[in-house]
């Protein structure tokens, strides 16, 4: 565990908008996508991919490697784009998104993309499957740790549920959840729509060590991250408070943008506001 | 009314029939934005519920409403709908004879740009093989608009299956549709073209460049999967002695499989099924173009038509 300096949350704060300047763009270029929760999950994936997980970008199935499991699958602009940016594929493949020979697909494609450990998009899957990778790392003897993002309207779905349940039964110290808890959902706000709360409390009953910070706060994340480690007989359920669209004025905290495309000048617009120097391009 | 979404159609008409049927409530889980239901919601609050995203406790929770005597329209992407909560779905709805109507969205290719995951073509397969279901595929927003009445009035298990998009119209705005009755949308007298669902506009149009070719192609819609109008494929293959199926769905199982089913028992002429050839689709950019790629093209139907003749005529 090393202690991030301000220089380094200055660089990863820069590799979070970038994150989201390049979501926008090729969501705007595809004409298709779902910006809000891309925008909501910068920063963590941004650390995640860019500091605290071990992987070799040029070696996709190394055995030791840390997972990642983006269960909102809809979020792929942003797991895309930092995939690209590590180098596990070029970037002008972006740019190619949704052609019909390109390997990145609306949701991720493990088959098909390199760096994507599972196929997702119906929502629900990722915390059973991670417990279940988690449990091989385990019996394999593997140090590497399981990471799952979740959404929190995703929170809804039952399995998530069970597979809290099966996580603790088994004391997969080695899993981290972290929820996207930007309080939006395709229909409206996740409080209207199907309340949550006390969301915390429901985890700890499950059995789960529960940690909740800003999730657009590099150090939070970094240190919530480094503390699930710290943990040795539950697993972690990282409670991020986001915000959906987060960084695009028009985005934040609206279920419109949850999966709608910018026109040229929101495209502009969402540039000038991420600081884009090169604008929209 | 054909140049609106299929979900627009039928979100408005539904909203309309919940004056008319007091008993209708709808439920969704947190597509109503997508499949449109939330004309409905707007109109009829306290007849409405979103439960958020939980299919399989959708399914369940429209079943209890149907034990107390209401009529529970349940909507959501097909692809879920049919494949998460299909063990709801056998025990609690076809199993137990519960009067729901399940409507899948976003069927087919038609939700293009989400992708395969999201595409849903296997989910008539799945549901033609529970005993007491009836599933039925309209055309276009005509067929859809009058399809509700006789949805709704129909008792028993019901799954009812659209696409995203709007699709090429075929019939008038007075179609009267009726379960398990096919239609004929076009004499002929060399091939016979049986199809549903966005694919019945498609035919059409081969049977027009077939008719270029000299070639007398039929056009039998099949809307109702099940029951299945077994008399009327058995006189299309009297008349014509060659059949073609056209669907937007895995050619194992819906309508190529029933129809190949029921010419093997009871009157065999050669058949040949346009469909997707069991793969899985891709993301695309257009619902079109991604039917052009998966094998859904007009020429595909024609190509198969002439094929089938070919056979035919050996
Ligand atoms: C099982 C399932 N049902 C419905 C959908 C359609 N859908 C896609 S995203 C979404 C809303 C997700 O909201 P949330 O989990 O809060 O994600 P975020 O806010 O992070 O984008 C829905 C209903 C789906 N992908 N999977
Ligand atoms: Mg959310």
């Amino acid at each position: 565990m090393n202690y991030l300096s301000e220089a380094r949350i200055l660089e990863l704060e820069e590799i979070a908008r970038q994150i989201r300047v390049e979501s926008i763009r090729i969501i705007h270029r595809r004409g298709s996508g779902h910006p809000g929760g891309a925008l909501s999950a910068a920063e963590i994936i941004a650390v995640l991919f860019f500091d605290k997980m071990k992987h070799d970008p040029t070696n996709p199935q190394w055995e030791d490697r840390d997972r990642f499991f983006l269960s909102k699958g809809h979020a792929s602009a942003a797991l895309y784009v930092a995939l690209a940016k590590t180098g596990y594929f070029p970037a002008e493949d972006l740019l190619n998104w949704g052609e019909l020979n390109c390997h990145l697909q609306g949701h991720p494609d493990r088959v098909k993309t390199p760096g994507v450990e599972m196929s997702a998009g119906p929502l629900g899957h990722g915390l059973a499957v991670g417990a279940g990778v988690a449990m091989a790392a385990r019996m394999n003897k593997k140090r590497c740790r399981t990471y799952v993002m979740l959404g929190d309207g995703e929170m809804q779905a039952g399995i998530i549920w069970e597979a809290a349940n099966v996580a603790s039964k088994y004391h997969l110290a080695n899993l981290v959840a972290i929820l996207d808890y930007n309080d939006v959902q395709l229909d409206g706000s996740v409080h209207d729509i199907m309340p949550l709360e006390p969301l915390a409390d429901k985890w700890r009953a499950f059995n789960w060590h529960v940690i909740e910070i800003n999730g657009h706060n590099i150090r939070q994340v970094r240190d919530a991250l480094d503390l699930a480690e710290e943990v040795h007989s539950q697993p972690t359920i990282i409670i991020a408070h986001t915000t959906k669209g987060k960084g695009v004025s028009y985005m934040e905290n609206s279920s419109k943008w949850h999966g709608a495309v910018p026109t040229a000048e929101q495209l502009d617009i969402a540039m000038r506001e991420l600081n884009e120097a090169g604008g929209a391009k | 009314m054909s140049e609106m979404p299929q979900r627009e159609a039928y979100g408005r008409a539904l909203a309309e029939y919940g004056d008319v049927n007091k008993k209708i409530v709808v439920l969704d889980a947190d597509t109503s934005s997508s499949t449109l239901t939330h004309f409905f919601g707007s109109r009829f609050p306290e007849r409405f519920f979103n439960v958020g995203i939980a299919e399989p406790c959708l399914v369940d929770f429209g079943v209890g409403l149907s034990l107390g005597g209401f009529i529970p329209f349940v909507n959501a992407f097909a692809a879920f709908l049919s494949l998460r909560a299909v063990e709801q779905v056998r025990t609690c709805v076809a199993y137990a004879e519960t009067n729901v109507k399940l409507v899948g969205h976003y069927a087919g290719l038609s939700d293009f740009k989400d992708g395969p995951t999201h595409n849903c073509v296997m989910d008539l397969a799945v549901m033609r093989a529970m005993p007491n279901m009836t599933v039925i595929v309209p055309a276009d927003n005509n067929e859809i608009v009058n399809w509700l009445p006789v949805i709704a009035e129909h008792q028993g298990p019901l799954y009812f299956r659209m696409s995203r998009d709007k699709s090429l119209p075929v019939h008038p705005a007075d179609v009267k549709p009726e379960i398990g009755k096919s239609i004929w949308i076009r004499e002929g007298s060399d091939v016979t073209l049986i199809s549903n669902g966005a694919m019945l506009g498609r035919s059409v149009q081969a049977a027009e460049l077939l008719a270029e070719k000299k070639i007398s192609a039929g056009v039998l819609e099949i809307h109702t999967l099940k029951p299945l109008d077994v008399d009327a494929i058995c006189l299309a293959a009297a008349r014509t002695g060659a059949i073609v199926t056209a669907e937007e769905h895995t050619i194992i199982g819906a309508l190529g499989g029933a129809v190949a089913e029921i010419l093997a028992e009871n009157c065999p002429v050669p058949l040949e099924r346009v469909g997707i050839k069991d793969r899985f689709p891709v993301t695309s950019k257009g619902a079109d173009l991604l039917m052009d790629h998966m094998g859904l093209r007009v020429l595909d139907v024609v190509a198969a038509a002439e094929k089938a003749l070919r056979r035919k005529e050996r």
